[in-house]
């Protein structure tokens, strides 16, 4: 059986995401902008791959493309997995 | 009058090493690249170059590609911005095949995990104008900027198309190259099976016992400028593209045509273009892959396109250093060249022992050998051609002088 969706969880994982696609470690957090990390479309998407591969939960692009900061993205996550 | 292009920075990375001077300091002194069949650029770290990020967004092409035009373009004093309106410099570079093993990757992810985990960076990990948008991107370039994929010729036409931008008027300055990395095994069963490549893991050019190329990867990358402009603004010339022309076999797929007809008349072009005749040249630097046809073809092109002095001029052949690096020969062997001419020395054909029937001219073979005996004073630039001839029949020739 899977382990439950937390945020925790889910903050570990786009958190380790974001670090993959090349994000700096120590700028990382829930209050981060996509622009400050240099985060761009391209990366959203792998992002939007790690997390269907971990929750199942499909993020399209109209989904994220107005979201500005790390927590909102985690926040969708948690809440469409529930 | 037509303007004269000027080069003003070199950079490689090749498999003798990091940086112009590795490739030409080690192949005078005989060293060779190649191990175990191929040409790997081993010294090459990507992080050295660029952060985490870029590496991971470049394909290993493309990263030579940025590692070698950070040299060229600080060596042309453009590391602390263009000298140029932006929208006057533009970007050329050739290859071959493009991102070969990010493509490959992404197919195996398409196999074994569906199509939805294909990566979104896999299209501008393998477009075949990677290293010219990344060179862009890098550089600030907003000028003409657009790839040149024509096999074994690309980089020598890319140093071609650069160099027409600039005398046709449309750039001030241009930033070229060429850049390939296809040492994957899909790639080598590939040049295997077209009987390409050398059995014996061995690039010895022009030698009877020589049976194909050896593949090699790397980039080289030079910038060009108007002359006139580059004087003024101080910059200091390592060498000149004195002429250039390019023409094609329309003869088989991959074989050249055994005449070398058009590659003789690409290199008399090259020289007419450059305003001298056969007797001005102190070096010619070869395609000479090491595969037997090529390097019949192009002896005969030679003996067609100088007569006489095609026994006088020594020849030699880089690929008998790094191997064949396909898409970037033609800019690495372009940067050989002119680092020849600086070095006033015409490296030796590596591995040249055995003499062929009808190769007759001279291939430098054993040591290499001063240049500058041709009437040229000790202090006089020296003039040469490197040939680039690109399966599909197309043949690019430069007139270098330095």
């Amino acid at each position: 059986m899977e382990a439950a969706v937390t945020t925790e969880r889910v903050e570990k994982v786009i958190f380790d995401g974001l670090a993959e696609v090349g994000a700096e470690r120590d700028q990382i957090s829930r209050g981060a902008t996509f622009e400050t990390l240099e985060v761009d479309s391209l990366d959203l998407v792998e992002i939007s791959q790690i997390v269907e591969d971990e929750f199942g939960v499909e993020l399209e692009g109209d989904d994220v493309k107005d979201l500005k900061n790390v927590g909102e993205v985690i926040d969708l996550v948690v809440a469409r997995s529930s | 009058m037509r303007r004269r292009v000027a080069i003003t920075g070199i950079g490689a990375v090749t498999p003798l090493g990091v940086g112009a001077d590795a490739l030409i300091d080690r192949w005078i002194d005989r060293r060779c690249g190649i191990e175990d069949g191929e040409g790997q650029a081993d010294e090459f770290d990507p992080i050295e170059f660029m952060t985490r990020k870029e590496a991971r967004r470049s394909d290993r092409f493309a990263q030579f590609a940025i590692a070698a035009s950070d040299e060229a373009v600080s060596q042309a004093g453009w590391s602390e911005g263009l000298p140029y309106v932006p929208q006057r410099v533009g970007c050329v570079v050739g290859t071959g095949i493009g991102g070969l093993s990010s493509l490959e990757e992404q197919e195996n992810v398409l196999r074994e995990r569906g199509a939805k985990a294909v990566s979104p960076l896999s299209v501008p990990l393998m477009m075949g104008n990677a290293g010219a948008a990344a060179l862009a991107m890098r550089h600030g370039i907003h000028g003409h900027t657009y790839g040149v994929v024509s096999a074994c010729a690309a980089g020598a036409h890319a140093v071609g198309a650069g160099t027409r931008l600039i005398e046709g008027g449309d750039a001030d300055a241009v930033v070229v190259g060429g850049a390939e990395a296809a040492l994957t095994g899909l790639a080598a069963a590939a040049f295997m099976a077209m009987g390409a490549t050398s059995p014996t893991g061995v690039s010895r050019p022009f030698d009877r016992r020589r049976d194909g190329f050896v593949m090699g990867e790397g980039a080289g990358v030079l910038v060009l400028e108007d002359a006139e402009v580059a004087e003024r603004r101080g910059a200091e010339a390592v060498g000149e593209v004195l002429g250039y022309a390019a023409t094609s076999d329309a003869h088989h797929l991959t074989a050249p045509e055994p005449s070398g007809a058009e590659a003789a008349r690409a290199i008399e072009l090259a020289l007419d273009d450059a305003e001298i005749g056969p007797a001005d040249l102190d070096y010619v630097n070869a395609h000479g892959t090491s595969t037997p046809l090529n390097d019949r073809s192009e002896t005969e092109s030679l003996k067609t396109a100088l007569g006489d002095d095609a026994r006088r001029v020594p020849v030699s052949s880089t690929k008998s250093a790094i191997g064949h690096l396909l898409g970037a020969a033609g800019a690495v062997e372009a940067i050989a060249t002119v680092q020849a001419l600086r070095r006033r020395t015409a490296p030796p054909t590596l591995g040249w022992e055995e003499r062929d029937d009808g190769l007759d001219l001279d291939y430098v073979p054993g040591e290499a050998r001063a240049l500058g005996a041709n009437g040229n004073g000790a202090g006089d630039p020296l003039v040469a051609i490197s040939n680039s001839f690109g399966f599909g029949g197309h043949n690019a020739v430069l007139c270098l002088r330095a």
